[in-house]
């Protein structure tokens, strides 16, 4: 599986990248600092360095998982991508992404999901993405995922003086195909409250379980229902035969052999 | 010269409101959500999804709850409440449908989950059992007509129908009505701690049971104020009972878990997710529950109808508290909806009264129900309702 590496001590913010990928997927010039509709990558300044911002591509990805119609899907090269001819626009992946990546083009009538798809058509055409190919110091890697990561470990442990001992999509949120190494002052600019578990595991804990319980639910419904009928018939059953009883009883007292119709009733 | 209908205050309400809901129709569908809403990247979900949908499906529970507890449990006296709730239930799921109507980016591709599948999500799972519920409802409701228009044949079919009816109704409803809450499993470092727990899916469900029995006391004291009928004092007061038990047990869930998770420990005055948390459990759980367990509030149909609609505020502020306020406190984005957005949900609520007075008032919703003449609600006049009529 392909993946990126970013090295924020490598990249000299010359935008080169941002410049790439708004060529590629055609997007007009804006000079937003964040992401958005027209922006799928961003340089954030940190201190003396330079952090790259874009869809991290999740191993296990958030908004695959959440999306009703399968219109973002973990495709097997890497890249997480958007079908917008499936997308109903419910944004549910926008609320899950840990990352708060994917953006919404709100001002339209027929708004799509905007994020970075690692420029899945050129993969399949052989090429690198268009910010990978545009990067003049090599601060953005494309490769293969293991290969990098082993890279990262590299120079990581070779030069503690430079870098933080972390390489972030390692492990965040199950492990992002995008990875990033760099100093402290870089790494910290990253959210602390996204975890190391997949995510998606959390929902599927619960969805896995609804045919068993639908199984139990519907037994014990019909279950419980049945008895109840069965005990309320009974109870009809013992009211008839008590006041056949008492009928005779009176009869009986009455000094006369009650008639066989009537015990029988 | 204002037309004869408009002079009654309620249907010139309506007008109103329903103008500023046209308008903002318009701005939905012509411009897109951007013009007509409040949300933004940082907020994608605003009340469309948290009021519209979350609160729209929950306060619909009752018409599984007292479905479960006439057809299942077989408990007569509740029956009187079957009919009206299975029409609420009905009217609540159309809207909701309606409402995410405006919600969706494509509303026209409200039907692609159904060939377009995706049995990891959540949303897809919610999409499938709203559309079988509503199928379900619809089919409970239409015994209503049937018997309108005499078409026995028909009727006695959908009688025979009811129990596997009812039991897929309580399934159906378990499950989406759960999986609402599940919807957030998802999302631990953005929904506040206060809120989020794996426990989601068995609070919305609890709370769904107690909010749908407050609303069929609710709009059992409407009904009968707009129609005049008798209350059904039995029922009334066993499901305000019921909510109390159904509340408590909710209450004790979900401190035992945030004590548990240790939220509860970290609470601080200071910071506006605390006070909409205590709001929440005072309004919604704390006060209805002493008030439905005690005898001298369920005896007066006024302090019980307090109670009921106190319960319902407060779960609405819960499934805000969801999707809205455990969202702002951890982001430090805010989200105020815009009055466009305002102006759909009220013109949606608006809609569901109507259909429900409507409904109420042509179809055999309110069967008869022998009045208890030696009984009277305290603190009003032995003629059972001064006011009928009114």
């Amino acid at each position: 599986m392909y993946g990126m590496l970013f090295d924020a001590s490598l990249c000299v913010g010359c935008e080169s990248c941002v410049e790439a990928c708004r060529e590629k997927n055609g997007l007009p010039e804006t000079d937003g600092t964040q992401l958005s509709a027209d922006r799928f990558s961003i340089l954030q300044e940190e201190g003396d360095y330079y952090l790259r911002r874009q869809c991290l591509h999740c191993l296990e990805p958030s908004c695959v998982s959440v999306c009703p119609v399968a219109a973002l899907q973990k495709k097997p090269e890497g890249p997480v991508t958007y079908d917008f001819d499936r997308c109903i626009g419910c944004r549910y992946c926008m609320v899950a992404c840990p990352f708060g990546v994917p953006r919404y083009e709100w001002s339209s009538a027929m708004p799509r999901v905007r994020k970075c798809q690692m420029c899945y058509d050129r993969l399949c055409d052989g090429q690198q993405p268009a910010c990978a190919e545009a990067c003049p110091t090599g601060a953005t890697l494309f490769g293969d995922r293991d290969e990098l990561l082993a890279e990262a470990r590299k120079r990581v442990a070779n030069d503690p003086d430079t870098y933080a001992n972390h390489i972030f999509g390692e492990k965040e949120a199950g492990g992002t195909s995008f990875l990033v190494i760099g100093p402290p002052e870089v790494m910290a600019a990253f959210d602390p409250r996204v975890p190391d578990e997949a995510l998606p595991e959390k929902t599927w804990a619960v969805l896995s379980q609804i045919p068993t319980a639908v199984g139990i639910a519907g037994t014990a419904l019909m279950g419980v229902h049945w008895i109840i009928r069965r005990r309320m018939t009974l109870a009809k059953q013992r009211l008839a035969h008590e006041d056949a009883e008492a009928t005779v009883n009176t009869v009986s007292l009455a000094g006369r052999e009650p008639a066989t119709e009537e015990v029988e009733r | 010269m204002i037309p004869k209908v408009l002079r009654n205050p309620w249907v010139a309400l309506t007008a109103i409101i329903f103008a500023a809901g046209g308008y903002s129709t318009y701005l939905r569908f012509a411009k897109g959500l951007g013009a007509s809403t409040n949300l933004s990247d940082q907020f994608p979900w605003g009340i469309w999804i948290g009021f519209d949908v979350l609160c729209g499906v929950g306060l619909a529970a009752g018409g599984f709850t007292i479905c479960a507890l006439v057809h299942i449990l077989r408990l007569k006296k509740y029956a009187p409440l079957a009919r009206p709730a299975v029409l609420t239930a009905f009217i609540g799921y159309v809207l909701v449908v309606g409402g995410l109507l405006f919600d969706l980016g494509h509303p026209w591709r409200i039907w692609h989950p159904l060939v377009m599948w995706n049995p990891h999500s959540v949303m897809f799972e919610v999409a499938w059992c709203v559309m079988a519920y509503t199928t379900v409802l619809a089919a409970e409701v239409s015994v209503l007509f049937f018997e309108k228009f005499r078409m026995r044949r028909m009727t006695k079919i959908m009688h025979a129908a009811t129990l596997p009816l009812s039991i897929l109704a309580v399934l159906l409803s378990m499950l989406h009505q759960s999986s609402l809450g599940s919807l957030f499993l998802i999302v631990p470092g953005r929904l506040h701690e206060l809120w989020y727990t794996p426990l989601l899916p068995l609070l919305f469900f609890t709370s769904a049971m107690g909010a749908g029995l407050a609303v069929a006391i609710v709009e059992s004291n409407l009904s009968a104020r707009g129609f005049g009928h008798d209350l059904p004092r039995p029922a009334l007061l066993g499901a305000a009972r019921l909510a109390a038990g159904i509340l408590s047990l909710y209450l004790v869930i979900r401190f035992a878990d945030l004590l548990r998770t240790g939220a509860l420990l970290h609470l601080r005055f200071d910071e506006r997710a605390t006070w909409f948390f205590l709001l929440e459990i005072t309004v919604g759980f704390v006060i209805p529950i002493i008030y439905f367990a005690s005898p001298a509030v369920l005896h007066n149909r006024r302090t019980l109808y307090r109670a009921a609609q106190l319960c319902l505020l407060g779960f609405i502020i819960n499934r805000l508290n969801v999707s809205v306020t455990g969202f702002e406190v951890v982001s430090g984005h805010t989200y105020v909806p815009a009055w466009t957005e305002v102006a759909v949900t009220i013109t949606i609520i608006t809609a569901g009264v109507w259909a429900v007075y409507f409904a109420e008032r042509y179809l055999p919703v309110l069967e008869a129900h022998p009045a208890e003449p030696e009984w009277r609600w305290k603190g009003e006049p032995a003629t059972k309702l001064a006011w009928r009529g009114a």
